[in-house]
């Protein structure tokens, strides 16, 4: 993926939520709309206090339903667009979200993910990674999944998911979680006016007379028809995988066990790292930034050089599916991880990896 | 200096417990350093108690959850009783003096008992009690320069209330008094 450097701003000290939608304002953003829910009301709330006063729109939708759907509708004119909420209200867009990528539509939705299933607790979650990068809606589509690690990272991933959506015609998602949109932390902002829009030809802006209707619908009812937009997406989808792969490569130039983990886990993992090198234990990290496409090239690498992967989620284990994949049985893939909203500590996660050590040295012997 | 301080904060919703991790959070920025600031915004908050994670350093810092302080600054039983046994040998501990029905244990950490409320009626301004504690805690581990805090304080304070700003820097002021005369036995 193309790194762009922009113009920043002085630091300043923010929540993750409200660097996410400042920088979406300073990313020119057309609308927003959305309804409140922890823990990423503050998202909402940033925007109906400074939209007003700068510009753009912003409304808050009667459901989660209506605001997807007005996604839908304003991402058809050709505006850039988002919508953000929490794992539950997430769960009730898939249907927009289903749509808007069969018509082939840019737009953001930014998931700050709270512990589940069900309402669940509003505390931070990593639970809704199958959802967010195997599709989450009905019928054979993706989105492309960013997952930020720090407060600096909620807000330049805003950039980055607008411009992969509007060039690949394809909704893009910020997979966040409660914790990283609570905290502060320092955040150099880009600068306004660095991120000018695209003039779409497909956008339904009404019609002149130079050119045919543009028509915008996930309704294809020929079967061919339908088949043909299948295999476009698909083709997209191939080519997203081969260009925009991202990820980080933490202390892995002389690791022998690989840590994989992203968002918050990662920043824990870099932590256990620290803590494992005072011991002698040479750990690294690999830490997925696009979940979508999925780094599972760099994985295969290091199954070469690791004895094992360890696999670190706040979840009952749902990315450890792709590692194991991309792995495809060279070397052992545990995971460790917590579910419900509870976050594992770096000590929890040494304490696993001398575990696996342990186990290993005698099932040799 | 340490490579970083791991800071807590807890107590009571209302007691000031975010604020004073916000002032630390916002001195630190201003001098350059690495910072993050961690709420509790879950059941514990709603169930009354609130508490923020705050870690300075002077590197990049990896995970902003951290299971073991350097320092603890404490404000109800309920908190000394969760944190004590997560600080780490050397550490200081700080709690309001009539908070407390139990007191701290450790004898391989440094604690005091800080008469905050009581020296906070005295300024006819109970509310800056967490102030009081925060001037203590940084005289006795001097991370920020004072006139920072003092800048961070006007960043964190809304601006309605600005007229307070200056019972607040009084308070800060205590809690340096109170420090320089409060050595271990």
């Amino acid at each position: 993926m193309e790194k762009i450097n922009y113009k920043r701003s002085e630091p300043r000290l923010m929540k993750g939520n409200e660097a996410l939608a400042e920088s979406a304002i300073r990313a020119d953003l057309d609308a927003y709309f959305g309804y409140p829910i922890t823990p990423q009301s503050e998202i909402l709330e940033y925007f109906e206090e400074q939209i007003p006063i700068r510009h753009g729109k912003v409304l808050q939708a009667e459901s989660e339903v209506a605001s997807i759907n007005m996604v839908y509708g304003a991402a058809g004119a050709g505006a850039r667009v988002m919508t953000s909420s929490s794992s539950p209200g997430v769960s009730l867009m898939q249907e927009g979200i289903s749509y808007i990528a069969s018509a082939q539509l840019p737009c953001l939705v930014v998931n700050v993910v709270r512990g589940g299933p069900g309402l669940g607790t509003i505390q931070p979650s990593q639970g809704d990674y199958f959802q967010a990068v195997k599709g989450g809606g009905h019928g054979d589509y993706h989105l492309i999944v960013l997952a930020p690690a720090t407060v600096q990272e909620m807000a330049d991933f805003v950039f980055d998911a607008f411009r992969l959506a509007e060039e690949y015609r394809c909704p893009a998602m910020i997979l966040s979680d409660g914790a990283l949109g609570q905290m502060m932390e320092k955040v150099e902002l880009i600068e306004e006016g660095q991120f000018p829009k695209r003039n779409f030809s497909w956008a339904t802006t009404g019609k002149p007379a130079t050119r045919e209707r543009n028509i915008i619908t996930s309704l294809f009812i020929e079967p061919e028809k339908m088949e043909g937009i299948n295999y476009d997406l698909q083709a997209k989808y191939a080519k997203i995988q081969k260009n925009e792969v991202r990820y980080e490569l933490v202390e892995t130039d002389d690791a022998d066990i690989i840590l994989v983990a992203f968002g918050l886990s990662a920043r824990i993992c870099q932590k256990t790292i620290e803590l494992a090198r005072e011991k002698g234990i040479k750990l690294g990290l690999i830490r997925p930034i696009t979940l979508y496409p999925f780094p599972t090239n760099i994985i295969k690498e290091f199954a070469d050089k690791a004895k094992f992967f360890l696999v670190v989620e706040m979840n009952a284990g749902q990315m450890v599916e792709d590692v194991a994949l991309a792995v495809n049985g060279k070397k052992p893939v545990y995971y460790k991880g917590r579910m419900g909203g509870m976050i594992p500590t770096p000590e929890e996660v040494l304490v696993e990896v001398e575990n696996i050590i342990a186990k290993q040295s005698e099932e040799k012997r | 200096m340490l490579k970083a301080n791991e800071i807590i904060f807890a107590g009571f919703g209302g007691q000031g417990v975010l604020s004073m991790g916000q002032i630390i959070a916002y001195a630190a920025m201003i001098e350059k350093k690495e910072v993050s600031w961690m709420p509790s915004y879950g059941p514990e908050m709603r169930g009354g108690t609130a508490n923020c994670t705050v870690i300075v350093s002077n590197e990049k810092i990896n995970s902003p959850i951290v299971s073991r302080f350097d320092s603890a600054i404490i404000l109800n039983q309920p908190s000394l009783d969760k944190f004590e046994p997560a600080m780490k040998p050397g550490g200081i501990l700080i709690y309001e003096k009539t908070c407390l029905v139990n007191l701290p244990t450790r004898t391989d950490i440094e604690c005091y008992g800080v008469p905050a409320i009581e020296e906070a009626v005295k300024l006819n301004k109970k509310q800056v009690a967490n102030m009081i504690i925060l001037g203590f805690f940084l005289a006795k581990r001097p991370l920020l320069e004072h006139e920072n805090v003092l800048k961070a304080l006007k960043k964190v304070l809304p601006e309605r209330h600005h007229h307070m700003i200056p019972v607040n820097e009084q308070a800060l002021e205590v809690g340096r008094k109170l420090a320089g005369e409060m050595v271990l036995a």
